[in-house]
């Protein structure tokens, strides 16, 4: 009964985001993927720029997003998300465009791409996922494996002698001065998924102050790269990840 | 005068990941027994009345499959 009068649309405090268009993502149970992709229509959805914002989908498991959110979207080869994305910036100025990438597109085959758009200043949102693990194409070694983390490409974990130290690209971006805001953080819990949407609703507004890139890193899990369950997943990242890629802000002239 | 809320889970879209459930702090959900249509153990409110409102749960959920209600009663 109880029930029946709470359960009223006045009383209603959470609902899917109307720019999520339905359609069950093809994503494993509890990757982070579908909450970025829930905060990013939310965001939108907030701003009122629908009809003004254009994504850049990346190659990799996000290589679908744009048959999940209802804007306008071009599809980049792997790793060219920031070459197309200014390309579009600068036919649209006033446009919001942002590039979705993972680990393997951004840190690895797309790494030139993303330093010199952040360097040259472009004014997009960069969003980028870290899983440390390339999971479309069956959990190999990323950029950014931790030391010592098994992978199907390092069974007995990776060693830096022979692939070198997990990259923290959002370190080396922070660095440059075409970057207005560089934050690394996360959708593990309620509070982080809170944060993140507040990074995401200030750096879409900051493409309006035409001052440079904004760029975010979402530390995320693949559970089933990493062959763990949803929860046992978040819980490892929270004690292996952050203490190599800790969360927060790491540049703020916005 | 109590504040309480009642979830609503899109029983066929959910896919028993738990995350709901690790975030939820009234220990309000649980994965059922039977599956759904598409063979997931999917996510129901165990204990409807320890339920805050507080949407924890559907913010975490990645398949956003769950809505929230909440009022004083
Ligand atoms: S977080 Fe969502 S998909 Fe996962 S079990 Fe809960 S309701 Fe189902
Ligand atoms: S709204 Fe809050 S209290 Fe209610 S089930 Fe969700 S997390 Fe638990």
């Amino acid at each position: 009964m109880e029930q029946n009068i709470i359960k009223q649309e006045k009383n209603k405090v959470y609902q899917k985001s109307k720019l999520l268009i339905d359609r069950v993502m093809h994503y494993c149970p509890g990757c982070s993927h579908g909450t970025v992709h829930k905060i990013l229509a939310e965001t939108i959805e907030e701003l009122g720029i629908q009809e003004k914002t254009i994504g850049i989908s990346p190659v990799g498991c996000a290589v679908l997003l744009y048959e999940y959110i209802d804007i306008d979207w071009q599809e980049a080869a792997h790793g060219r998300a920031p070459a197309l994305a200014t390309a579009v910036k600068r036919l649209y100025p006033d446009k919001y465009v942002f590039t979705y990438q993972g680990d393997g597109d951004l840190a690895s085959i797309g790494t030139g791409e993303i330093i010199h758009a952040c360097n040259r200043g472009e004014n997009i949102t960069v969003i980028f996922i870290n899983n440390a693990i390339y999971g479309m194409t069956g959990g190999q070694m990323a950029p950014t494996t931790l030391e010592g983390m098994q992978t199907s490409t390092t069974p007995r974990g990776r060693s830096h002698i022979e692939t070198g130290f997990p990259i923290k690209i959002t370190e080396m971006i922070a660095m440059l001065p075409g970057v207005v805001y560089a934050t690394r953080q996360s959708v593990d819990t309620a509070s982080a998924v809170r944060k993140t949407k507040k990074a995401f609703l200030k750096a879409f507004k900051s493409q309006e102050l035409k001052k440079g890139t904004s760029f975010i890193e979402i530390v995320s899990t693949c559970n089933s790269g990493w062959k763990m369950t949803p929860v046992e997943a978040n819980h490892w990242m929270r004690e292996n990840m952050f203490p190599v890629f800790p969360v927060g802000d790491i540049k703020d002239l916005i | 005068m109590a504040v309480k809320g009642v979830i609503e889970v899109e029983v066929e879209l959910c896919k028993g990941c738990g995350v709901c459930i690790d975030n939820c702090p009234t220990e309000t959900i649980a994965l059922s027994k039977s599956v759904n249509g598409r063979g997931y153990n999917f996510a129901y409110p165990e204990n409807p009345e320890s339920c805050t409102g507080c949407t924890n749960c559907a913010i975490v959920c990645p398949d956003t499959v769950i809505t929230v209600y909440r009022a004083k009663v």
